[in-house]
């Protein structure tokens, strides 16, 4: 399905979070995430269902001020 | 020793992690600084980035950190963001910005008395970016901050205490509030001067990491730090108009 993946359109085959994670490459990589603009915590992903046209971010740390 | 929430920290010197030419850089900064916090930020991951090498880094620093929110301009963005942070870092620490105006980067008040309430309610140890506004430092500590870091001047702008009166009295108004002069800072004698007026703390970033030679430019903030706290808990002479001769009248040849 396509989804949005930090601000891009992205073509998934994933119907939950933690699937999209692996699909994109991210698994098991040190990153927080939210669904629609709301946090999801890392135990709540493989229950989080994604829908076509949802929203998700994938941050990870970076240098700050 | 300088208490935060509890956790007490030997440096006053709170460090950034952004705008270093390279992360060998940045490590010996923070070596030759001896500063025991660092900020760092979340952003995008590209699949493959180097978030992963970042993290790597920060864990070698063997330092305390403290997640920003950087860049946020609502309350719901900044709360958000705390709790992916609180996440990846392993922290309740977090440094609170909330943006309200582009070109001086200057504090939302109102988005961040909302931010700082949900987020302290939620477990949190808020360090919330202000201004020297006294009513505003009065909200945030109603709202649950045990911190504040006002500013010194407009983030990345090296210009100092822009308002000497304003953080004078904001010191003078929370004597037992724990505060670090946040952003704006140029030299050294700027970090020296924030410190001789009773902050307990200082956070520096583009000062140090724009310098020529930023772990050099890290340690003589480190030193000028030092310095000025000293010069604080001294208790310094108050300044008077005419010369007060040093050495002694008394016994003077008369010649």
């Amino acid at each position: 399905m396509r989804i949005m993946v930090n601000g891009s359109a992205r073509e998934v085959e994933a119907d939950t979070l933690a699937a999209a994670l692996e699909a994109l490459g991210h698994g098991g990589a040190a990153v927080a995430t939210a669904h629609n603009e709301v946090f999801v915590p890392a135990a709540a992903r493989a229950e989080t269902r994604l829908a076509p046209g949802d929203r998700i971010e994938i941050l990870a740390p970076m240098q700050g001020g | 020793m300088v208490t935060f929430y509890d956790t007490e920290v030997a440096s006053r010197l709170m460090l950034g992690t952004a705008q270093y030419p390279s992360p060998a850089i940045l490590a010996e900064a923070f070596r030759r600084s001896g500063a025991g916090i660092a900020t760092v930020s979340l952003r995008r991951e590209a699949a493959g980035g180097d978030g992963g090498a970042f993290w790597e880094l920060v864990r070698r620093l063997g330092v305390r950190l403290l997640p920003n929110t950087a860049g946020c301009h609502s309350a719901r963005e900044a709360v958000t963001t705390a709790r992916m942070a609180r996440e990846v870092f392993g922290t309740s620490w977090i440094k609170l910005e909330v943006i309200g105006h582009a070109d001086t980067l200057q504090p939302d008040p109102w988005g961040l008395v909302e931010a700082a309430r949900e987020l302290c309610a939620d477990g949190f140890d808020v360090f919330p970016y202000t201004t020297e506004d006294l009513v505003l430092a009065e909200k945030l500590l109603d709202a649950g901050c045990r911190v504040l870091m006002p500013w010194g001047a407009p983030i990345g702008t090296g210009l100092g205490l822009a308002n000497r009166y304003g953080l004078r009295s904001l010191r003078a108004q929370f004597p037992e509030v724990p505060m670090v002069v946040d952003a704006g800072l140029g030299r050294p004698s700027q970090a020296a001067e924030a410190m001789e007026m009773g902050f307990d703390a200082v956070l520096l970033n583009t000062a140090v990491a724009k310098a020529c030679d930023p772990a050099m430019m890290a340690e003589g903030f480190a030193r000028a730090i030092e310095a000025g706290r000293l010069g604080y808990e001294a208790g310094m002479m108050e300044p008077r108009d005419m010369a007060a001769p040093s050495t002694p009248l008394i016994g003077k040849a008369f010649l």
